[in-house]
């Protein structure tokens, strides 16, 4: 054995006096040596350097968790896997077991989750883009339908009319619950009476019928007092709707958007000491519902589709140090084997990086590039790391949400996914592509097939 | 390149210039190198000494001098070069 000392960069750094920082200054002093057990090294030796892997245990700790919080609160809740939210099988298989239905935008991911097995009625059928094809696909399988604009409501009314069925459905609703931007773009204005004539409408024809109230009203929500206000004005329009056309909405759909533990570039602490909990969302809510005026017995289901605050802290990134250099102006640049790529999340958040061996006290400020050919392919603008060498590894965290499903082949292939269970043993769930994964559908034309140079 | 004769550079690694009243912080493997940059040992030398303490081969330690080297310079902790 070796009695040689570890190397660690020559790191100076001048001593600044300044005003004080009540918060210091900020930096990972713990290394994160292994996932769920299994040590960082061996997962990238074994599966490849960069790999995503994800924690089987976290995911039903914190499924389970929001629904205790939930369920302790209000007696009818149902929670439904936002599959764009990170769509690999096994990850919504996952929820599958912890009992959450599936919520789906696209054609494609209504079909993953049939292919999944979860039976069509409990698929929440979202988003602005469904074909005449998928309507009718949702309306066979008598998938509630969350119609989000007049087109799509005059077109379904066309199917049921055709087919002599009456499929049910919801209508997603925009409000403004004081928070800015408000996400206008999608279902009916609360305010202006869109929303309330979309209701009209659908009862009048007696086409379609009307079980759910949907909205969605925003994204990484920092407050909790917006669903308050978003529960009460669904709640308000389904007892207007009881009053006036004596029917019972079956659930309101408050959507997703709570946030999750990652930090927002441009905040000033971390992220965890600045989001709501999910006790102060579950309050909020429920207490809007409960308040609201139903009789007792005619409650309405609250469904979730709650997706980032779910699988974001349990989804890690692994990666390799690639080089080391200096930037004209001085700046310590580390470039590492995933970048914009892999964390396309990167663009809005400041993800926390952690070395994943130990390190000595000493820091230095650094930016962290991705290895992409693109001068925006930066993983952190800044950040203070211990010298980090080449070939050294490091964790990105809060990997979970969004990252997999908007990776791209650009540049580099997409790297293998990896689960590691509740025993702690690891489990590839999506392989490392290869160049024939990337080409599997391309065609030649015969005439450039050869060329001379 | 030799360090400025004034410089106090302690174990601990705390460097400090009195021509300029700046102190820096610096880790056990910088001191290492600022002690050896002392003893008038060329880069090459410094890298095999490196080498031969640490896990890490010399080459790789010479892209890091440089580095170092030229940080040690823009602090102006090092001695200009006589022409």
């Amino acid at each position: 054995m070796s009695d040689k000392k570890t190397y660690e960069r020559p790191v100076i750094v001048p001593l600044n006096t300044g005003l004080m920082n009540k918060f210091g200054t900020r930096t990972e002093y713990q290394p994160v040596i292994d996932i769920d057990g299994n040590p960082v090294k061996d997962l990238l030796a074994k599966y490849g350097s960069p790999l995503f892997v994800l924690s089987e245990r976290k995911i039903r700790e914190n499924v389970q968790s929001a629904k205790r919080i939930f369920e302790t609160r209000y007696p009818k809740v149902q929670f439904a896997w936002s599959y764009k939210t990170n769509y690999i099988n096994a990850v919504c298989n996952v929820f599958h077991q912890e009992g959450a239905w599936g919520e789906v935008v696209s054609r494609f991911e209504y079909d993953k989750a049939i292919k999944n097995g979860v039976p069509a009625d409990k698929i929440l059928f979202n988003g602005p883009d469904k074909s005449r094809e998928d309507l009718e696909l949702a309306v066979k399988g008598n998938s509630p339908i969350h119609i989000d604009h007049l087109d799509e409501l005059y077109l379904l009314t066309e199917i049921a009319t055709e087919q002599n069925v009456k499929p049910r459905v919801a209508i997603r609703v925009n409000m403004d619950t004081g928070i800015y931007p408000m996400w206008d773009r999608f279902g009916f204005n609360y305010e202006n009476g869109q929303a309330w004539n979309a209701i009209n409408k659908i009862i009048a024809t007696d086409k379609l019928n009307l079980i759910g109230l949907h909205c969605h009203i925003g994204t990484f929500m920092l407050s909790a007092e917006a669903y308050g206000v978003a529960a009460s004005k669904l709640a308000e329009l389904a007892i207007s709707i009881k009053k006036h056309h004596g029917k019972s909405i079956t659930y309101i759909d408050l959507g997703g958007g709570f946030a999750s533990t990652n930090t927002l570039k441009g905040s000033y602490g971390i992220g965890a000491d600045a989001i709501p909990s999910m006790s102060q969302y579950a309050e909020s809510i429920t207490t809007a519902l409960l308040n609201a005026g139903f009789d007792n017995d005619d409650l309405p289901w609250l469904y979730l589709e709650t997706g980032r605050a779910l699988i974001d802290d349990a989804g890690f990134l692994l990666g390799t140090v690639l080089s080391n250099k200096r930037l004209s102006d001085g700046r310590r640049a580390t470039i590492l084997d995933f970048g914009l790529n892999l964390m396309f999340t990167s663009f809005w958040y400041d993800h926390k990086i952690s070395p994943a061996q130990p390190f000595g006290s000493h820091t230095e400020d650094c930016v962290l590039y991705g290895p992409l050919c693109m001068n925006i392919d930066i993983v952190r603008q800044h950040i203070t790391l211990p010298p980090l060498n080449p070939g050294d590894h490091v964790v990105a965290h809060h990997m979970g949400a969004y990252n997999i499903t908007q990776s791209m082949q650009f540049i580099s292939l997409r790297p293998a996914i990896v689960m590691i269970d509740m025993d702690g043993k690891p489990h590839i769930i999506r392989k490392k592509e290869m160049l024939s994964t990337l080409e599997k559908d391309e065609v030649m034309p015969e005439y450039l097939d050869t060329f001379n140079l | 390149m030799k360090l400025n004769s004034n410089v106090a550079v302690s174990d601990s690694g705390f460097v400090f210039n009195p021509a300029t009243g700046n102190s820096y912080s610096v880790n056990p493997v910088g001191a290492h190198i600022i002690k050896l940059i002392q003893e008038d040992l060329t880069d090459s030398e410094i890298g095999k000494k490196i080498a031969e303490e640490y896990i890490i081969d010399a080459a790789s330690v010479e892209i890091d001098l440089y580095d170092f080297k030229q940080l040690l310079e823009t602090y102006k902790l090092l001695a200009p070069v006589e022409k």
